[in-house]
């Protein structure tokens, strides 16, 4: 649904004047060129990304161990994912991402536990190897169904010299499974980012690449290949979307051979290069892969975006252009079938959300790809952050956003605080570490990581629950009870 | 179609929708290679088993599911409960960002604190500059009255020099020299999160203590430990102390930081102890510690400067409070005042009229060492038998206290004790030696799904259930939160297990 708006060039503008206006000047110089208000025609938001994190500041981002075990490893079902290092990092981010999954955990899928070599001093001082060798031992003897391992370094792993690649291809070998390292330590690199390329490129080399790949082949049920035969990438089920997007693909008669990684088997990760298409939700936490897919196997990749009915019916119609006209028919008989639905959550929310004002702050995709969905309900970006995009995030975000939106790369708690005090949006989209200080300023707030519990928001199944996590989140009585009666305005 | 905009249905129901049943199941077939279903149901079935168990007991070096954190989240803790205090975590800033989810995670609240963001550069040249750079914006940003200084597993391993990198920073300006910035090490491949407590209040008593000559007085120091539910127990303990008309101060309150009002003014900073407060308690006649595994160091510095000191662990109950009481009423020579004397008559008549449900009921217990202490011993005053009892992050010396707080009533003789140990242990035990009820944090839930045993929830960190943590656990007020708690999970229990119309609800009494 088209929405013509405009933001506020120089308000938005004169505001990053007055938060700028608080740093130390080297720290001003350094965020200066991270702040922007958007004008329309031009190529993308201006803004530096992909840097180093200024000390001290409050940044929100995480580390490059995030990005692989918590991310793009971590939701690989049948495989154990080992935070190896100290306790620390596997126990803050065990079971937090809601990366969905159907299987008996602890037996055959291990997605919601917390394995780690819970590194003592001895470690640091004598190496891990010993340690990884040993537990790698005692993971195939508790857990025999395991089809394979992880190895998700922490800081320490390649601070003290541990040669984890070693170990990996000895026991790979002698447990006749793969056996994944994975350098991961969060000091490498500025932000989740680098976790999502290093856990790319070990997919690459350690599953694709494997001497001796696993033999999922059914000898009663070979695989057979299919002209319809699609991947799903950067996709993590959280909350189920990855089901809800499959369902739809499924429905246009795609047959979605793996999905990565949201409820993904590691049969679905060997066979992905089979695929005719990868399309690909996360681009930024998946265009590595899909390049070299690309590269190696010929496979073309598409971006599409499930978000909100606009966005569903373009992305359905692009996706179904590279198929044959059973393809382009059924997707026209999929949006038709659809709009009904769509139309009817429009309907009940829309008048309740109209006008309202969204800034949202998130990780490398969804300021972009979620405005559409907001837009669709009648609601508009004031503001857009990513944590950790890159330049390219930042030209595609062009496209989306209004003339005078303010963008804001990699914001300190300082500046998110600020911008809201001055803003007053009527809604912000954002991570767990925002949501109670934004709250407490009588903001509405929904998460926008983990769906605050909620989800799936993505294709038609998810769009209507979005819908309705919006409305209450603006629309929830509370809101009127932050003033006591008795103080004067 | 499953979905529909009158009644909408997310992922608690949408996906048990056929469509959503049968695609689920399509995909497990026909692409995910997965084992068999008979291959899943025998091992499911081993796992249960006492050859399981024994294989499970032997691991040396796999750690599955632990119930501990490491050191720099206690250190985060620690220093919220003092006024106008900003966290500084040197080291890489994941870490960071992971200690602020965990605490809000629980708290259902906002958690402050900064990282100095060590990269690469950092790791093979030192975080000199971090802390440099790092100091001041967080100093010029937000005006925090102290910054409490710790350290992440990175800043360990390459050695960075706190003191000095302090020392330099202020040389350089990044904070006025007079301002306080207290430090910790706190190597995360040590210990837990009660030892980084433990070292955090070490190094911020440090600081004020070190170079202060102490003049003896009356008052009464309370270190409360690390406590998720220090909102609703640290109040409860002012509250107690009003009472008795002691002269105290709580050394790291952080009630009001973790339970700030929704008024429209977001506060980063609120309540704590004062700098001031903190100088003075130097002069305090004693210093009380209500978690003995937490403040190891914190009272042997203190009973160095000259003062008593003495602990307890983590108190709940009738007995433990009385012990609480008294220990307070020795150390500062007041006596109890009648109010509470009633106070307790109160909880020991709520046991009374309680004894037929709980007593003989049996329990397994994890979480940090003193909550488990105080757990068994609250559950063995009610008649309840306390069978495992588990602390990841439980030493040696624990587990001897344990033993000699278990043999000091029948109702303990058959627990054991795990120090050491993780979740995944305690699924073979509540497996080979199943007990009615499990009592422990959140983290237990997968324990409940597993085995079946009800979980009850009364330790940090409490993610999936709200508000908790706003109510007291400790002192005879707490006691009575705590056996409703658990006396609620017996009955919804009872009446889930009577509710089968004519064949179990003979027994689904109206009166219990």
């Amino acid at each position: 649904m088209d929405h013509e708006y405009t933001n506020d060039r120089e308000f938005h503008e004169q505001v990053i004047e007055e938060v700028l206006a608080s740093y130390p000047e080297k720290t001003r110089k350094r965020r200066s060129k991270h702040l922007n208000v958007v004008s329309e025609g031009d190529s993308d938001c201006g803004v530096k990304s992909n840097i180093k994190s200024m000390p001290g500041v409050m940044t929100v981002r995480g580390c490059a161990y995030a990005g692989s075990k918590g991310v793009v490893w971590g939701p690989i079902k049948d495989m154990v994912h080992i935070s190896h290092g100290p306790v620390g990092c596997g126990q803050y981010s065990w079971s937090q991402r809601r990366n969905y999954y159907v299987g008996e955990t602890g037996v055959d899928t291990f997605g919601t536990m917390q394995f780690t070599s819970d590194f003592q001093e001895r470690d640091i001082v004598f190496g891990g190897d010993k340690k990884l060798r040993g537990l790698i031992d005692e993971i195939g003897t508790l857990f025999p169904l395991a089809k394979g391992i992880t190895v998700q370094s922490e800081c320490p792993v390649g601070l003290i010299g541990d040669d984890i690649e070693a170990v990996a291809k000895d026991k790979a070998k002698e447990l006749d499974r793969p056996v994944v390292p994975v350098r991961c330590e969060g000091f490498r690199g500025v932000s989740q980012s680098l976790g999502h390329h290093i856990a790319n490129d070990t997919i690459r080399d350690w599953i694709f690449d494997r001497e001796k790949p696993s033999d999922q082949e059914n000898a009663e049920k070979p695989f057979e290949s299919t002209p319809y035969d699609v991947i799903i990438l950067g996709d993590y089920n959280i909350g189920g979307d990855c089901w809800s997007s499959r369902k739809l693909l499924e429905e246009i008669g795609l047959r979605v051979i793996a999905q990565w990684t949201g409820d993904t088997s590691l049969a679905e990760l060997e066979r992905a290069p089979k695929a005719k298409l990868n399309l690909i939700h996360c681009y930024r936490s998946m265009n590595y892969i899909s390049r070299h897919m690309e590269e190696k196997y010929g496979t073309p990749w598409f971006e599409f975006n499930f978000f909100g009915p606009t966005r569903i019916e373009q992305s359905l119609r692009a996706i179904a252009e590279f198929f044959d006209d059973t393809i382009k028919e059924n997707a026209e008989k999929v949006i038709a079938k659809y709009r009904p639905l769509a139309d009817a959550v429009i309907a009940k929310y829309r008048p309740r959300l109209k006008g309202k004002k969204v800034m949202l702050y998130v990780g490398g995709l969804r300021p972009r790809h979620m405005v559409s969905a907001y837009e669709d309900l009648g609601m508009e970006i004031v503001g857009a952050g990513y944590e950790f995009a890159h330049k390219d995030d930042y030209q595609r975000t062009m496209s989306h956003v209004k003339d005078g939106t303010l963008i804001f790369d990699d914001v300190t708690a300082y500046e998110m605080e600020k911008f809201i005090e001055r803003i007053r949006p009527d809604l912000v989209g954002s991570g767990i570490k925002e949501k109670y200080p934004i709250q407490k300023m009588g903001v509405p707030f929904r998460q926008v990581h983990s769906w605050d519990y909620s989800g799936p928001y993505h294709a038609y199944d998810g769009f209507a629950i979005f819908a309705k996590d919006m409305d209450l989140a603006i629309n929830n009585p509370v809101w009127g009870k932050f003033k006591a009666p008795w103080v004067e305005a | 179609m499953p979905q529909n905009a009158e009644k909408i249905k997310d992922h608690v129901t949408l996906f048990r929708e056929p469509e959503y049943k049968d695609m689920l199941r399509n995909k497990r077939d026909a692409f995910e290679c997965p084992h068999s279903e008979e291959t899943v149901r025998e091992v499911s079935e081993w796992t249960k088993s006492e050859d399981y168990r024994e294989k499970n007991f032997a691991r040396q070096s796999l750690v599955v599911n632990p119930a501990k954190a490491c050191q720099p989240l206690g250190a985060v803790f620690c220093a919220s409960g003092f006024e106008g205090t900003l966290s500084f975590v040197h080291g890489s800033q994941g870490c960071v960002a992971y200690y602020r989810s965990h605490l809000s995670r629980h708290f259902k609240e906002p958690a402050s604190a900064v990282s100095s963001s060590m990269t690469e550069d950092a790791a093979v040249f030192g975080g000199l500059n971090n802390m440099i750079d790092g100091l001041a914006n967080a100093y010029s940003l937000y005006q925090p009255k102290m910054i409490a200084v710790s350290t992440t597993c990175m800043a360990e391993v390459i050695g960075d020099d706190l003191h000095a990198f302090i020392g330099n920073s202020k040389e350089k300006g990044s904070v006025p020299k007079e301002f306080d910035v207290p430090f910790a090490h706190t190597p995360a491949f040590q210990g837990s999160h009660v030892n980084g407590y433990d070292n955090m209040l070490l190094g911020i008593l440090t600081h004020f203590w070190q170079n202060a000559e102490r003049a003896p007085g009356t008052s009464l120091n309370i270190i409360p430990g690390f406590d998720g539910y220090c909102v609703g127990n640290n109040r409860e303990i002012k509250r107690v102390l009003d009472l008795m008309d002691v002269e105290y101060t709580i050394v790291g309150d952080s009630s009001d930081v973790f339970d700030t009002p929704s008024d429209g003014t977001f506060r980063m900073f609120d309540g704590g102890t004062t700098i001031e407060e903190t100088k003075a308690a130097l002069n305090a006649k004693a210093t009380l510690s209500m978690q003995e595994f937490c403040t190891k160091k914190v009272l042997a510095f203190a009973k160095d400067k000259g003062q008593e000191t003495a602990s307890l662990n983590y108190p709940m109950g009738v007995e433990a409070t009385d012990e609480f009481l008294m220990t307070v009423s020795k150390l500062t020579g007041k006596p109890i005042p009648e109010a509470l004397r009633l106070e307790r008559g109160r909880l020991v008549d709520a046991l009374t009229d309680s004894m037929s449900i709980a007593h003989g009921k049996s329990f397994a217990v994890f979480g940090d060492p003193d909550f488990v202490y105080g757990m068994c011993r609250f559950l063995m005053e009610m008649g309840a038998e306390p069978r495992h009892a588990l602390a990841t992050n439980g030493t040696k010396p624990w587990a001897k206290k344990m033993k000699t707080l278990l043999d000091s009533s029948p109702f303990g003789k058959d627990c054991e004790v795990w120090p050491g140990c993780d979740l995944w242990h305690m699924r073979s035990l509540l497996n080979t030696a199943p007990v009615d009820f499990l009592i422990g944090s959140s983290y237990g839930k997968y324990l409940e799904r597993d085995t079946g045993t009800p979980l009850i929830r009364l330790t940090f960190p409490i993610f999936d259930r709200h508000h908790h943590h706003r109510f007291p656990t400790w002192g005879y007020a707490g006691g009575l939160q705590v056996l409703v708690r658990i006396l609620d999970a017996i009955l919804d229990r009872l009446d889930a297990d009577t509710s089968d119309p004519g064949v179990t609800d003979i027994s689904f009494d109206l009166t219990r």
